[in-house]
């Protein structure tokens, strides 16, 4: 790992019309990692990383890429960072083609764009115009375009936002092997899914202010109810019992279903409590919490996370799990 | 929402050092022109397409004393000379330009190692010399098909006419630096472009307005233009006052463009 980190934001404030969008965030990302970063609608995500792009001036704070200033130093942040923003378009009589030899010739040592398109899916869409495309296309057409100029730091804002499931997958694919080639990445995501899978830390930002910095496992594990029991009881279990469950964090009754979260001690104290009250106990599943429930822990009192939580209620969960297990 | 120039990260980034025109971006962008049937017709093919009417006329074809002797058609061709680039200057390109900064394509630029200036500047060359060689193409129409003389003073002819051309695209950024939406622009610059013609002598040629009104005229952009003209193609060294008026009007309005326009 190299001395100075690739991304360093400290105390990062920055205000709209006297309130506070980002308030005193900090962060740093070390080369070759895949660092996410997540939150509710509204939270600063994309204010944070536009600020590490240079695209916005922070109020105060101090923001390093390669420990380069990118506002007093834009060009030579420019050369080692490529950019995807949340939105943007580009000339729209402009081809696919044109459009990769223009961003190409920005750069200095800029990749070929022949095998990017090509892992993007564009082949076939050189020749059409940008405003002829469709939205998933455009979005990949912005991926390449982040990564043409070669980039040591690659800022990603809502990567697969838009894509299929089978563009998506090729995508986190795509990100796992620019990695692998040591490029350090920085992902805003609403996907669970894909911040679990890609991420090796995550921010959760609520609120202008980072919620929690953690690898997704130590998320998880952090939030409470970190632990998943659930089963269907041959008979109605007192509630004050189950109340009284050390560890507890949530309990759910829902068409004779039991779901409860905790800890490991929960697990133990629910299986003593079954025993010692004759009940049995169908369909027993023990789960780890996904990094959805840690979210949604994690983001709780956010009064904006309709959006946010709407994406992240829909990532599949026993991918999720899985990956948190290992 | 947008910040003025100099107050913004891209502001700021946009007066740096890096090469003010990337050859790059002017290829793109002429191609990009070369795909506007619009704009390829009002800017190079309109202006000459109005003197090439104007000429089949007979009575335009004889000299008349409300010209000062001169024909009717030789009126008209400075007027044609300025049209493309009051077209191009006060409506194409702040369209575009606007269009630029409202779909976020100055600031998906500003992410690369090149200014977003590389495409303002990118739209500069390429509406000027759209507009100049539109002048002249009108120029040649003009002599070929109806023996109007070529300009006698040719150094001062071409001099007014490169001054005229600058005040057009600082015009022309004035009235995108104020325009929020294309839309905007659109207004602003058919709003502009009705006087803007007038003063030019699309109504009537500068020689024929009432003293009063052409002295008026001559205090404006384009009324200075085609007064600088007549004269050089009379064979004069254009009015310092003329030329004057035009340098002025460029400074000016390049300050207010490069005080007001923002790049996002
Ligand atoms: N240019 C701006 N002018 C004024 N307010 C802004 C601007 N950009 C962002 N904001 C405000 O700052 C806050 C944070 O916005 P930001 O775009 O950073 O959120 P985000 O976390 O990226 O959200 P999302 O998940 O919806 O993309 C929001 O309340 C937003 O309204
Ligand atoms: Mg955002």
């Amino acid at each position: 790992m190299a001395s100075t980190p690739m991304i360093e934001v400290t105390d990062l404030r920055k205000s709209y019309g006297g309130r506070p969008a980002v308030d005193r965030v900090s962060f740093t990302v070390e080369e070759g990692e895949i660092f996410g970063v997540l939150g509710p609608n509204g939270a600063g995500k994309t204010t944070t990383v536009e600020c590490v792009e240079g695209l916005r001036v922070p109020d105060a704070g101090r923001v390093r890429v390669t420990g380069l200033d990118p506002v007093t130093e834009h060009a030579a942040t420019r050369q080692v960072l490529g950019a995807q923003l949340q939105e943007s378009e580009l000339q729209a009589k402009l081809t696919v083609r044109e459009a990769l030899e223009l961003y190409a010739a920005f750069y200095t040592r800029p990749l070929d764009w022949r095998p990017l398109a090509e892992r993007l899916g564009l082949t076939d869409k050189l020749t059409t115009r940008f405003a002829k495309l469709s939205g998933g296309q455009k979005q990949r057409l912005f991926i390449a375009l982040a990564l043409i100029g070669n980039p040591r730091i690659v800022v990603l804002d809502e990567l697969t936002t838009g894509l299929d499931p089978r563009a998506r997958r090729d995508t986190w694919e795509l990100i796992e092997d620019i990695r692998a080639n040591g490029v350090t990445v920085l992902l805003v995501t609403h996907f669970m899914e894909e911040a679990q899978r890609l991420c090796d830390r995550i921010a959760v930002i609520d609120k202008g202010r980072v919620a929690a910095l953690d690898t997704p496992a130590g998320l998880i594990r952090r939030s409470a109810g970190a632990t998943v029991i659930s089963f269907t009881p041959s008979a109605r279990l007192d509630d004050r019992d189950l109340n009284a469950l050390p560890g507890l964090a949530s309990v759910e009754y829902k068409d004779g279903r039991v779901t409860l979260s905790g800890t490991d001690e929960t697990v133990n104290a629910v299986i003593t409590l079954l025993a010692r009250t004759h009940v049995t106990a169908h369909q027993l599943r023990v789960t780890d919490a996904t990094l959805d429930d840690a979210f949604l822990d994690l983001t709780k009192d956010a009064t904006t996370t309709t959006g946010a939580t709407e994406d992240a209620t829909k990532a599949p969960s026993n991918d999720t799990t899985k990956e948190a297990a290992a | 929402m947008s910040t003025a120039l100099g107050n913004t990260a891209l502001g700021r980034t946009a007066l740096g050092k890096t090469a003010l025109v990337n050859p790059a971006v002017l290829k793109s962008e002429v191609r990009l022109f070369r795909r506007e049937p619009g704009s390829l017709f009002w800017i190079l093919g309109f202006p000459t397409l109005l003197l090439v009417i104007l000429g089949s006329i007979p009575a335009f074809r004889d000299a008349d004393p409300d010209f000062g002797g001169l024909r009717p058609v030789d009126a008209y061709v400075p007027v044609s000379v300025l049209l493309g680039l009051t077209v191009g200057g006060l409506q194409a390109m702040p369209q575009t330009l606007t269009g630029y900064r409202e779909r976020g394509i100055l600031r998906r630029m500003s992410t690369t190692p090149v200014r977003p200036a590389a495409l303002l500047s990118a739209q500069m060359l390429l509406y000027g010399g759209a507009a100049l060689t539109s002048s002249l193409l009108a120029l040649a129409v003009g002599r070929f098909a109806f023996d109007v003389r070529l300009p006698e003073q040719p150094f001062g002819y071409a001099l007014a006419l490169v001054l005229a051309v600058l005040a057009a695209l600082a015009l022309g950024a004035v009235i995108s630096a104020l325009s929020r939406t294309t839309k905007i622009a659109g207004a602003i610059g058919s709003a502009v472009f009705f006087p803007a013609m007038f003063c030019a002598g699309v109504w009537m040629p500068v020689q024929t307005m009432p003293d009063v009104l052409a002295r008026v005229v001559g205090y404006t952009p384009f009324g200075a233009a085609a007064e600088a003209l007549n004269q050089a193609a009379a064979g004069d060294w254009p009015g310092w006052g003329h030329l004057g008026v035009l340098v002025a009007w460029t400074v000016l309005l390049t300050a207010a463009a490069s005080r007001w326009f923002r790049w996002e």
